[in-house]
């Protein structure tokens, strides 16, 4: 059994809140550098050259990438070997958020009741999704979410015959609908199978796995590949004014489902697919 | 074609643009977003005034993050317009004449940007930080209570817009993405 005080947790969510939402993982800068490389459309190129600049002075003067901070949502692993000591785990996490938020001069949008919609003012509570993982250690991903994107993003529950036709339809039909709304060039976070419920979280989960890193499941890889040329085809590209480059990777998450079903959940990012990973 | 254009919008200047046209505009614009659009159009339907003349103004779909120190305004990015899309064609019946967001419009907004010869622009979503370059200054002017959806007074110097929808109706959305469709 292994202790951690929760105020260790506190402390590595409000530094990941603005970590998150000033820097680009890694892999997403390199994808938005290939992009201006790669791009047909001269208006599109143009675009993403701004998208560089901006993210060169979003780490420069520390302003938030995108004014939308997100709301955030947080994947907690938790090992099965560690205790928590010093108060209630949600609580810390919510303090994490409630000092990023304010003290990183990030934008507080979450309001209070979704009716009534009275802002919270420090942008708690945050989405939090636990999972028991073997071993001692927690890690943590903080992954603020954009609702221009968020709302671009569907549930469909197909039919067993649909089949993986219908999975393609389906991942089209969101990207379609989002087009410019979504903030294109997007990340196409795809889940499929599970539950109502099962398949959304997967395909949330999804836009945390790097984007130059291909699902290690042969016709799952083939799929990703298949439907990121395919929404490059579209035409949609950069901010939606035309162009090659509408999304820079498809990342789909499966798993076993019941007999009667085929849930298809897609949840569409912005380029700012924002993240921060730590381990405790 | 690039123009530098100043705002608020003469009828010349708003006739004269096209779907496409790379725009930088100056002078003064308005921020309201969703509570704000709301709230507005709960006065009209009470018969109260605005807090801002809408008379040749711009509106700019967008709700900053806070300024840090010696900064006139946090991240500055348009948020998605089509949520305005229930409130737009009043707003512009009363003589708005831009509005500045992204993404898609509705076909009433749409018929209200021609029969009032207005325009929609597209700044680029999730380029907050540079945006926040061309604002000179912040005034928080109405709806203070409602934070970062207050109504805000800015004065920008070649802010960066697309044009999207022209007085004509041409909207670059549907002709642009044509002609790079390989389906």
């Amino acid at each position: 059994m292994r202790t951690i005080q929760v105020s260790q947790i506190t402390d590595a969510i409000k530094e990941m809140c603005i970590e998150a939402n000033h820097f680009l993982t890694p892999d997403m800068d390199e994808a938005m550098k290939c992009a201006v490389t790669s791009e047909e459309a001269p208006l599109g190129k143009q675009i993403l050259n701004q998208l560089q600049d901006n993210l060169k002075i979003a780490g420069a003067d520390m302003i938030p990438i995108c004014q939308d901070t997100g709301m955030a949502v947080i994947f907690m692993e938790i090992g099965q070997e560690v205790h928590f000591e010093g108060g209630i785990l949600e609580d810390a996490i919510n303090e994490g958020v409630r000092r990023g938020y304010v003290d990183g001069f990030l934008r507080k949008s979450v309001v209070a009741d979704p009716i009534y919609r009275d802002n919270t003012k420090d942008n708690t509570p945050a989405i939090i999704h636990y999972e028991m993982v073997p071993g001692d250690k927690v890690k943590i991903t903080v992954a603020p979410k954009g609702f221009g994107s968020e709302n671009m993003s569907r549930v469909f529950m197909l039919k067993p015959a649909d089949g993986i036709e219908g999975v393609k339809n389906a991942i089209l039909t969101a990207v379609k609908d989002a087009g410019p709304n979504a903030c294109p060039p997007m990340v196409v976070g795809v889940g499929v199978g599970g539950t109502f419920e099962k398949c959304a979280l997967m395909a949330k989960k999804a836009l945390t796995r790097p984007v130059n890193e291909r699902s290690s499941i042969p016709y799952v890889k083939e799929l990703e590949e298949e439907m990121l040329a395919k929404i490059n085809a579209t035409g949609i590209g950069p901010g939606g004014l035309g162009g090659t480059t509408t999304a820079l990777a498809v990342n789909i998450n499966t798993y076993p489902t019941h007999i009667a079903g085929l849930p298809v959940g897609i949840n569409i990012c912005c380029h700012v697919n924002r993240h921060a990973v730590r381990e405790i | 074609m690039d123009q530098y254009i100043q705002v608020p919008l003469s009828n010349e200047d708003a006739e004269k643009l096209s779907a496409g046209d790379y725009v930088y505009l100056s002078g003064v614009i308005y921020t309201a977003r969703d509570a704000a659009h709301k709230r507005m159009y709960e006065a009209l339907g009470r018969g109260e005034s605005l807090p801002m003349d809408m008379d040749r103004n711009v509106i700019y779909y967008m709700g900053p993050s806070p300024a840090r120190q010696g900064r006139p305004i946090g991240s500055a990015g348009p948020t998605t317009s089509s949520r305005m899309d229930k409130y737009a064609p009043s707003l512009l019946d009363l003589g708005l004449k831009g509005m500045i967001g992204k993404g898609k419009r509705s076909e009433a907004v749409k018929d209200a940007i021609v029969r009032n010869k207005a325009v929609y622009f597209a700044a680029v979503g999730g380029a907050g930080a540079l945006l926040s370059k061309s604002i000179l200054s912040s005034e928080v002017i109405a709806y203070d209570d409602l934070g970062t959806e207050a109504i805000r007074r800015l004065e920008v110097k070649d802010f960066p817009v697309i044009v999207v929808i022209d007085s004509k109706g041409n909207n670059l959305y549907e002709t642009a993405i044509k002609e790079y469709c390989k389906e």
